[in-house]
Formats: C-alpha cells, structure tokens, sequence
C-alpha cells in the first residue's frame, strides 16, 4: 500500500461521522404509534463500533450507572460478534434493549466519553440497542450461570426497571424470587407510562418473560397494603426478605382553579390510558380517551414530551408545552425534545398557568397564564421563575394535560409497621437500600424520588446484593 | 384467573349477580370496599362493589347493572368462565360504628352496594333502618337480603307498583321528622338521588354519607381520574373514599365527569350489540 493510501485511511477513520440513525420522517409518525427510530443495521453498528478508541482509562463506564464493560463491548461488536456483545451487557445490564432506548445517554456513559471531548461521542445507546435487538431477534435462549438453591424466598413489591433488576439478580444466586405488581401487566413506568413509539411494549414483555424462564414467579393484580401488606408477605406467606420498588406514581396538581374539568388529565391518566390500556386502538380495545383539538401539556419533563406527543398522535391539530423555566432548564432528554420539535409541537416558555376554564358541560376550554422571567437562583441551584405583572393572557384549549410531576403513594408505609419515610413520603434507606425494617430493601423511585430508568436499576442491582448477603447469613 | 362460581340474573336481565373466586381478596375485604376488574384482554377497568365475602371458601360476591359494554360482556358469561383481572380490595372500607339509630338508603343497584354496610351497622348493635327502592317493582333488588340485616325495612317505587308510591327520600323525610334519635344517615344510588338525599337530610343537620362513583382506572391512587371535591379539597375517590360526607361534595362536578366519555361509550356499546347480533344470526 502506498503512503497516501495508508494515510487516508487513518484520517477516514478519525473522522468517520456519528452515525445517523434511520428513523420514521415527522409527517409520518404522527399518524401511527410505530417506534420512531429504526435502529442501525448491521453495517452502521460495525461502522459506529469502529469509531470507538478502546480507551485502557474509558471515560464512559464510571458514567454508567451499572458499569457496564463498554469498550469491551463494542470491540465485540466491531468484530461482528453481535451474541458474545449481548452477553456483556447482560452481565450488568439485565435490561438492554429498553437502556438503549430510553437512557439520557447524553448525561450518563457518552458524556464521559473521550471522543465527545473534541468530535460527537460514541453511539454507545444506539450500539447498545442494536446489540439487544440483534440478541433478541436473532438469538436463542441460553440459561445463563445459576447457583444452587438456597431455599431461601425473596418477595419484590413492584415490576418496575428497579423490582425486574433486582428479581434477576437474586434468581441468579439462588434464591426463590416473587414479583407482586398492582396493575395487570408487568414492568412498571416501562409498560403504563413510555408510550410505544419510544418503548415498544413488545420489547418489555421480551424481558419480563426472559426473568420469568430463569424462574421468577409474578404474580399480577396484587396491591400490596391492600391484597397483601408487607407482614403479611413475611408472617403468612413466609418469605425471608422483601424489597419494594413502587415507584413515585402519585400524580401532582397544581391546584389552580378548574383542575377538575372534564378533558384536564393528570399525565399518568393520559398516559396509562393510552399505553396501558391501549385506549389509542380504541375501539378495538375497550378503553376511551378524549381527543383534543388543541392541547396544552404542563410541564417539560420526559413524562410531558410523551404526553403531547401521545396527543399529537390521537389526532390534536395543535399540541403546546407550557413550561415556566426557559429552553435551558427544561428537564427532558435531548432525544425527547428534538423528536417533540420536529413533529410541530410549540413551546411556551416562560409561561406559567393560572386557573382553567370551562364550559357549560364542564369542559375545560381555555387557560389564563402569565408570563415568567427568571429571578435569583433557587434551592436547586436554577433561577426562579417569577411572573411579570399584568402579563396574564388567555390560551383556548379544549384539553390539558398535567405533567408537572409524581410523589410517593402512601400506601405501603401506611400498612407497614416500622417502616421510616421522609418528609416528602419516600421510604429511607442506607446506601445498600435497606430501610428501618427488618428484612425490607426499597430501591428506584420510591426512594429516590422519580429519576430515570437506569438509576432504578441500579439501586435494584445493589439492593440485591445486600440481600443475598443477608439471606445467606440467615 | 378469577372463576365465575355462580350466576344469577335479576331484576330483569338488568342486574347479575357473580360468586368470584377470589380467596385472597376475599379474606381482606371490609363492607364498603371495591374491586376493579377487567374482563378480558381489551376490556377496560371497570369498579365493582364487593358486597358479601366467603373468606374460607375464598369467594366474593358482585353485582352489577348492565349499563355499557363491559357490563353487557360480563352478564353474557357463565359460570366457570374466568374474568381476566380482579384487583382489591380497594378504597377505605366504611367506618362502622355503634351510633344508635342508623337509617341506610338504597337506591337501585345501590341497593347491593349499601347490602353489606347494612348489616355492618346492624351487626355493630345499632338501630337499623333500611329504605330501599326502585322505579318499578321488578327492578328492586335484594329485598329479602336487606330484610334479614335491619330493624326496619321501607320499601318504595316511583310508579307505585310495589310498597310506597314515591321516592326513598319521601319516606327519609318522614322518618327524619318523627324521630330525633337518628346519629347518622347513609345513601347509596345514582349521582340525582344521592344529591337529592343530602338535601333532604341537611335542615335537620344528620350526619350523611355517600359512596361515590366516579370513572376510575388503577384504584390505587396512581392516575388521578377519580378526583371528587369535598369540602373544597380535591380527593381522589379509589384511595381516600369511596365514602364521603355527603353535604361537603360536589354532585355537579361529579355528575358531568362522569358523562365524559359517553359518545365512545355509546359508540363502543352499538359496536358490541352489533357483533353480538351478528354472532348469534349465524
Ligand atoms: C412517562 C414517563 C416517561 C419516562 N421517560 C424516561 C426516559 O426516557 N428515560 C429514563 O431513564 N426514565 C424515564 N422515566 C422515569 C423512569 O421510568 C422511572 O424513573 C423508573 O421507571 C422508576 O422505576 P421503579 O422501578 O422505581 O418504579 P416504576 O417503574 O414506577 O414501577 C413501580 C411498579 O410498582 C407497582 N406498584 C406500586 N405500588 C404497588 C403496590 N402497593 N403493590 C404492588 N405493586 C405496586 C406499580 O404499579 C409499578 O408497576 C419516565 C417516566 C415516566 C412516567
Ligand atoms: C367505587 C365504585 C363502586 C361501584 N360499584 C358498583 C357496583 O357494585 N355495581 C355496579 O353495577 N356498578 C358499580 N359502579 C359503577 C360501575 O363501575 C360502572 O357502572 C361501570 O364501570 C360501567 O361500565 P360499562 O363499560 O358497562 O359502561 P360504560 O358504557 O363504559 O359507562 C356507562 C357509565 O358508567 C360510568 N363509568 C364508565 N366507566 C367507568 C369506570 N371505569 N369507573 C366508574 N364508572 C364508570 C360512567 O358514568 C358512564 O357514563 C361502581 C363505581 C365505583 C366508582
Ligand atoms: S470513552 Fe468513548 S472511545 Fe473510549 S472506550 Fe468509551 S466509548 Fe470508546
Ligand atoms: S382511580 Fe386512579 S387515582 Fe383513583
């Protein structure tokens, strides 16, 4: 080879692009609930793969909440050896395929990745994805390393990414592992709150049923403080440690006059309707969903994207997002607020509702607001919105649709004896997830206060951890 | 996987009565708490008043009135056909104590709804007076039942064709005149009488209760579809109530949430009794 050659392929490699992931043009999607992204083929996996420099020091796996072994990873995945790339995540990740989906990679492991320094990071979520989908589309089951029976029995209060992790884990080593969950379906926020066309449930049922042949029982339709409380769990169903990943699902308002007009939902009503009810396929599902024409959504979280874009798509013309910060503070992924962008969602920032309007049927049809700025910085650190005087205007709507956030269901600590929650009604624990009672570790959510899906899982993965410790001490 | 033990149609093929295997709701659930069930894969989530339970056989009994498409679905099954979901108990079960004189108004289907707090009270050691009624007589249900758990029962339909011509609340106004002893008052119905109820009770200043209906979803407190106003405060009915003191609702809210959704449902029940004529002429 001559000099020349050999120097354009070293300079091609340096500056070998991003790549682009293949996904559903705007116009389109917003007439389906088909996932947006396609996801990479298996040519632009192993052309984002080779992009990777296999840093002995990786900037990205300290950024990862569950370490997971990225470098060595991707250099499978580079090699072609897409199964042996599945493996190594799932070493410590037992949920790849919805991480490489819904992870704010741009926060976690491709925020510390050294190529983002001075070019675009890594795809280390879009490989990720990639791998699990390869895995799962292409793979066959293998039992992966199991311990012996212990004989001991762990119960799990809640099939969230937090509960699903931790059951895994401890079935690995062992242990007899039930999953109660309240609702009918399995899989928590991943099954009644992330629409499909960013989560497709199919994914999340392929998983579920992945802990369910390595043996974990779930058991559906189980309220536990209602069904089942916690002692009993202990005393009358014999089981020798608990862990209670519930989540943060008690819906916030704002408490503004209207609320309670008929067409303003809280955005886990909207949402649940939607995607676990499937009320998107009704009639051929039997539950109903308001259509409105002109939507405003509270809030600009992930959970608020996701609402107007579900609205957007059960036929809105017109879908706002109403947040009292500016564009820098809004809390949702990138991904999420570009996708929102895109499909012609307007953003009224700065603005801040004031009380609803209704009609005559008791149907909301307008919104008073006021405009903020931003003052001094507040406790968290972000500037505190402040309403200018006399800026107050009127915003028809004909539904809204409250994402301002969720807290802690009171459920559980209000029928177990012993347990100590904070102020706020998040359960206390130390750093390994146990709490004041004996036997009980809470993780995800319900400790944290809602954070993402790869923080639940790893509170899951080191709850499980000090469980297993303390049931073979037993 | 929850079986129909035991089906029974009354009140002309409007009411159904299911016996559901359901041991570890049954051994939970106290007079005034719910289920939510859901039929079958597509159906929706749909509240139900557990009004008897069988803790050692593990069964609870419903009833329902058939009003929309997933009340129709189930009053078309058979014993040992199974129900998806059954999810409870839930909400705060009725607080039941001795009081003295307790009158518990039925109305319609409420009349299974109030059944167990009746005997409740009864079983409490209070004085119990029961008002029950219907539009017409074969549309009061469970008279015998109600009969067996109070002091004192008063029966009325609005057409006259069985006991008291008139409304629950004519005879609850009487009642309210003629003795002073009565420490509390609970009303069970649709939205107009429990409304109609609490003004009647409200000059003579006894302490009402109501259970109430909204539309719900989860019943756990996690969607926020149920919310009532009471008393000015919003509270969500499937975790704080479904009992309320009836003069601090508010019945009109109430009322037009719950006709929110009523062109789909329209819509999903023609679809319904479509399918099923079209399936039966084959
Ligand atoms: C709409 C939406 C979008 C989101 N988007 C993202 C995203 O893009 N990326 C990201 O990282 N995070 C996202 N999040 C946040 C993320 O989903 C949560 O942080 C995560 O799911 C928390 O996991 P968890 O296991 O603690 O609880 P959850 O996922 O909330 O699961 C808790 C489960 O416990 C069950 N449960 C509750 N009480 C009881 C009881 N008493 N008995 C039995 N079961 C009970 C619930 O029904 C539920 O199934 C989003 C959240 C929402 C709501
Ligand atoms: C705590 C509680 C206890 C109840 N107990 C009983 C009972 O013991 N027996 C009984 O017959 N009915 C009871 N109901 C009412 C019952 O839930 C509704 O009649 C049923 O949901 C109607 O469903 P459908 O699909 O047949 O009718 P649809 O066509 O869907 O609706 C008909 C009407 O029922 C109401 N409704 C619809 N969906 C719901 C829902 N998800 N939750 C509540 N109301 C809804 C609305 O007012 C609607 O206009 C109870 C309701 C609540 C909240
Ligand atoms: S920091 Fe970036 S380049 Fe380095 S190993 Fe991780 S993904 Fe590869
Ligand atoms: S039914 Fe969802 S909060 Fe009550």
């Amino acid at each position: 080879m001559s000099e020349k050659s050999e120097h354009s392929h070293k300079s091609k490699k340096e500056r070998l692009p991003r790549q682009p992931m293949p996904e559903q043009p705007p116009k389109e999607r917003i007439h389906n609930f088909k996932e947006v992204p396609f996801g990479y083929s298996p040519e632009q996996a192993l052309a984002e793969a080779s992009r990777c420099l296999k840093c002995k020091k990786p900037g990205c796996v300290p950024s990862c909440p569950v370490e997971v072994d990225i470098p060595g990873f991707i250099s499978l995945v580079a090699e072609g050896k897409f199964f042996e790339a599945a493996a190594k995540i799932r070493e410590t990740n037992s949920l790849p395929a919805v991480c490489g989906r819904v992870c704010p990679q741009e926060d976690q492991c491709e925020s510390g990745c050294v190529l983002g320094k001075k070019w675009d990071p890594v795809a280390i979520g879009r490989l990720e994805r990639f791998v699990a989908d390869y895995d799962r589309l292409h793979g066959s089951f293998q039992m992966p390393p199991m311990a012996s029976p212990t004989g001991k029995r762990v119960a799990v209060v809640g099939s969230g990414p937090a509960g699903l992790t931790l059951a895994g884990d401890l079935i690995k080593k062992g242990h007899e592992v039930t999953i109660f969950e309240a609702l009918h379906e399995p899989g928590g926020v991943l099954i009644y709150g992330i629409p499909e066309f960013r989560l497709p449930k199919e994914i999340v049922k392929a998983e579920v049923n992945y802990l369910q042949k390595l043996g974990v029982r779930i058991e559906t339709d189980v309220v536990v403080g209602k069904t089942l409380t916690v002692d009993e769990l202990f005393e009358e169903e014999g089981y020798n440690a608990v862990f209670l990943g519930v989540g943060a699902g008690l819906p916030v308002f704002m408490n503004i006059p209207g609320e309670n007009l008929c067409g303003v939902y809280s955005a886990n009503e909207y949402l649940t309707r939607s995607n676990l009810m499937k009320a998107y396929l009704f009639p051929d599902y039997d539950t109903p969903i308001a259509v409105g024409r002109n939507v405003v959504v509270l809030g600009a979280g992930n959970v608020a994207m996701d609402s107007a874009r579900t609205a957007l798509r059960l036929g809105a013309e017109t879908v706002r997002i109403v947040y009292r910060r500016s564009r820098a503070e809004m809390p949702a992924r990138a991904e999420e607020i570009h996708h929102a962008e895109e499909e012609g969602i307007v953003f009224e920032l700065l603005t801040n509702p004031v009380r609803f309007l209704g009609d005559d049927r008791g149907w909301v049809k307008a919104m008073e607001c006021v405009r903020m700025e931003l003052g001094e910085p507040d406790a968290s650190g972000r500037r505190r919105p402040v309403p200018i005087p006399g800026s107050e205007f009127i915003l028809e709507t004909d539904m809204a649709i409250v994402a301002i956030g969720t807290t802690a269901n009171p459920l559980i600590p209000s029928t177990t004896s012993g347990l100590e929650t904070n102020k706020w009604g998040y359960i206390v624990t130390d750093e390994t997830g146990r709490t004041s009672k004996k036997g009980v570790w809470a993780g995800g959510d319900i400790v944290t206060g809602s954070a993402t899906v790869i923080l639940a899982m790893g509170a899951g993965r080191k709850a499980a951890r000090a469980i297993d410790e303390y049931l073979m001490s037993l | 996987m929850f079986e129909i033990l035991e089906k029974k149609q009354m009140a002309q093929g409007t009411v159904c009565m299911f016996r559901l295997k359901a041991p570890r709701i049954a051994r939970k659930t106290r007079p005034g708490q719910f289920v939510i069930l859901r039929a079958n894969e597509r159906g929706e989530r749909i509240p139900l008043t557990v009004a008897e339970t069988h803790p050692e056989q593990g069964w609870i009994r419903i009833y329902f009135q058939v009003v929309g498409k997933t009340t129709a679905m189930l009053a078309r099954m058979a014993p040992g056909e199974i129900i998806q979901d059954v999810i409870g108990p839930l909400g705060v079960p009725t607080h039941v104590d001795k009081v003295g004189t307790v009158i518990c108004v039925g109305g319609g289907l409420g009349v299974a709804v109030i059944y167990p707090i009746t005997r409740a009270f009864f079983d409490a050691g209070n004085h119990v007076i029961a008002i029950i009624g219907a539009r017409t007589k074969e549309l009061l249900i469970l008279e015998q039942e109600m009969n067996s758990v109070c002091h004192e029962l008063h029966v009325t339909t609005d057409d006259g064709s069985y006991g008291r011509h008139g409304f629950v609340t004519d005879v609850l106004k009487e009642l309210l005149e003629q003795r002073k002893d009565v420490g509390m008052v609970m009303g069970i119905g649709p939205v107009p009488m429990m409304r109609f109820l609490c003004k009647t009770t409200q000059p003579f200043g006894v302490k009402t209760m109501v259970s109430l209906n909204p539309i719900m979803v989860d019943g756990t407190g996690m969607c926020g579809a149920c919310r009532v106003r009471v008393g000015g405060q919003t509270r969500f009915c499937c975790v704080h109530g479904p009992d309320f003191d009836g003069h601090q609702v508010d019945f009109e809210e109430l009322s037009k949430r719950l006709m929110m959704y009523v062109p789909q449902e329209r819509e999903s029940y023609q679809r319904f009794q479509a399918e099923v004529a079209g399936g039966s002429s084959r």
